[in-house]
């Protein structure tokens, strides 16, 4: 019998060393005990509501839907919360729950930087210490995001070691909470990791899903017909499609980066070209080579430059309730342009993923139909990289 | 009496680790044999991984090289078959989930069996999460080695009980390296450990110097080193075996001191 806690199907456990086993164990007891707590409930609402400016922005995209010609298109906002991403919604969580437990110092993994900068940002208003382990070659990449945390008072570290991007920046982040658990807090960026991370992460981000489904059917009166994400590790698509995956009529659609293409070898597509293995905690799919060695994944955007995906997109992808589909460099940059001449909203490279395939999915659908796709995060981050990729020559 | 208890019956035990194909396979089947000759009761052979999140920089240097230089499990498991007439001693590995799972754990361990691996040490496979791989250890006699770490408290328990081949008591937080100073109250767990198995107990982490292996064998019944060897293969290259038998020797002989 496979140890049942933590799975989604066969996916999923807390495939980590000893020496951690004891601090997630307590993590998970903390988690079950807060979790449905009105008090902590309340106080995480408050930073939500009043710091992070929650809920965000459901917005009718009225000149996309014209342009494409067929369903209606939603934008859940999240690039308007408060650090410019959805990633602010865990990171406010996971911070006051490492306070009630104690701790006093908050570690975390970044890849373009949006999951570092928004610890960074939990740290300070809750004035703990921050360590932001970063890829030297991403460090590089968003200089300007190296400074916005440490700005915010978070120590980054470069790491050098493997491809120096975000899979190594998880591994060391891992590293160092096997050295120093007990005045420390991994805050885990994504539904990916050992249990209870997965489920902790997801339930943080169904905010999302939840408020998508209220302010829908205010304005429509009824539920979507799809929901579109980009998923990388996959936490913005999981709060998404949470609340909508016992609605078998809503469509969930998650959106990989194929980097140069599925047929390459410069991709991040996990579902598309990855297999089931164990690895960063737990069991999913993996980009690896036929002896299991990780493979080295490429994407223009930092942040789904990741090769595997959360424990629950696996499950949801093998029982058929939710599709994923991969989306090229060259479809996001230009779905990044698209977005930004159509509506003026420069939405993150991630997000110019999901904001891709509704190009193509709207017009297949029927003007009585309605899309949501998740903005993810602001675009900000990602113009000096885009220019670049069309040839200009400019550095943040 | 398995093999591996065997090994631990000749006295207090020093065990060396080794990435496998850092810089190459001959070299690592030269130094295994260098280690065999010069006292080492037992070895652990490290299949490399891309990713060894359980090691420190070290170690991790000598995945990437042998990964570089193209070693995979299949040219692993042919190195061994072809060291089983020459060496006598218990041969382990030590890899990551990933490895075996990938390559099919039944697969792995019918492989390990025909080619004489006594024992599989997996650090990112904790008792918990042992179930994909122990029956299958059980069915083709691979002892799953368990370990304790300083953070284990009331786990020891459960972890000591179930224990086979040997236990690896990891001496100190964080991930493998050097370390100047152990200051984890081994004492401590060691008793604990011994309320509940009667297996022999290696201790791992941080160990380098003779006088830190005779404290640490004075602890357990043995000794795990890794770092200290594989800087040897790091500086010398193909010329390491005959420095890796001389520091087995010296440190084995500290150990039994222990």
């Amino acid at each position: 019998m496979t140890n049942a806690k933590g799975r989604f199907g066969p996916h999923g456990g807390q495939y980590i060393p000893e020496t951690l086993m004891n601090a997630v164990i307590e993590l998970e007891q903390a988690y079950d005990r807060y979790k449905d707590d009105p008090q902590f409930r309340g106080e995480l609402t408050g930073l939500l509501n009043d710091y992070a400016g929650r809920p965000s922005r459901l917005y009718f995209a009225r000149r996309m839907t014209d342009d494409l010609g067929g369903a209606k298109i939603y934008l859940k906002r999240e690039d308007l919360n408060h650090t410019g991403s959805h990633k602010i919604n865990n990171v406010l969580g996971q911070a006051l729950l490492a306070q009630k437990m104690g701790k006093t110092r908050l570690i975390a993994e970044t890849g373009a930087g949006q999951h570092g900068v928004a610890t960074a940002t939990a740290a300070a208003l809750l004035g703990m210490e921050c360590v932001v382990f970063m890829g030297e070659e991403d460090t590089l990449r968003q200089a300007l995001n190296v400074y916005r945390m440490r700005l915010l008072g978070a120590e980054v570290v470069p790491v050098k070691s493997g491809t120096g991007t975000l899979k190594d920046a998880v591994s060391e982040a891992m590293r160092e909470w096997t050295a120093r658990m007990d005045d420390t807090h991994y805050c885990l960026g994504s539904v990916m990791g050992p249990h209870p991370f997965p489920t902790m992460v997801r339930d943080f981000q169904a905010v999302i899903s939840r408020e998508i489904k209220d302010q829908l059917m205010e304005a429509e009166g009824k539920l979507p017909d799809a929901v579109i994400a980009c998923v990388g590790g996959g936490s913005n698509a999981m709060g998404s499609f949470y609340h909508f995956i016992g609605h078998p009529s809503v469509r969930l659609i998650g959106c990989e980066a194929a980097g140069r293409g599925v047929d390459t070898f410069e991709t991040a597509a996990t579902i598309a070209t990855g297999r089931l293995g164990i690895f960063h905690g737990m069991k999913s799919y993996f980009c690896q080579d036929q002896y299991g060695q990780i493979a080295p994944v490429y994407s223009i955007s930092a942040g789904l430059d990741y090769p595997g995906i959360g424990p629950e997109h696996a499950h949801l992808h093998d029982i058929g309730r939710a599709e994923y589909v991969p989306v090229t460099d060259e479809e996001a940059a230009q779905a990044f342009e698209y977005l930004s001449r159509t509506e003026g909203i420069i939405p993150a490279i991630e997000s110019a993923h999901a904001v891709a395939y509704a190009q193509k999915l709207a017009p297949e659908m029927g003007r009585d139909q309605i899309i949501v796709i998740t903005i993810s995060g602001r675009g900000d981050k990602d113009c000096a990289a885009i220019a670049r990729y069309r040839g200009e020559e400019l550095y943040d | 009496m398995t093999d591996i208890h065997a090994a631990f019956a000749r006295g207090k035990a020093f065990i060396p680790f080794l990435t496998c194909g850092d810089p190459d396979l001959e070299t690592t089947a030269a130094a295994v044999k260098e280690a065999a000759a010069n006292g080492a009761a037992l070895i652990e052979l490290g299949i490399p991984f891309s990713d060894p999140t359980a090691e420190g920089p070290v170690i991790q240097g000598a995945n990437l090289r042998a990964l570089r230089g193209g070693v995979t499990t299949d040219k692993i498991f042919a190195m061994v078959r072809g060291l089983r007439g020459e060496v006598d001693i218990p041969l382990v590995f030590m890899t990551y989930a990933n490895v075996v799972f990938s390559y099919g754990a039944r697969r792995f361990l019918e492989t390990c069996r025909e080619v004489g691996i006594s024992g599989l040490i997996l650090p990112d496979v904790p008792f918990e999460e042992r179930e994909d791989f122990l029956p299958l250890c059980r069915q083709y006699g691979v002892a799953l080695i368990s370990m304790v770490a300083p953070t284990s408290r009331e786990r020891i328990a459960a972890i000591a009980r179930e224990a086979e081949g040997f236990l690896y008591i990891v001496s100190s937080l964080g991930v493998t390296g050097v370390r100047s100073q152990i200051t984890t109250d081994l004492g401590s767990i060691m008793a604990v450990v011994r309320q509940h198995t009667d297996i022999p107990c290696a201790i791992g982490f941080g160990i380098s110097t003779p006088e830190q292996a005779g404290e640490m064998a004075a602890l357990s019944d043995g000794v795990i080193v890794g770092s200290a060897i594989v800087r040897l293969l790091e500086q010398y290259g193909k010329d390491a075996p005959a420095h890796i038998g001389a520091y087995t020797a010296q440190m084995s002989a500290a150990a039994r001191q222990g």
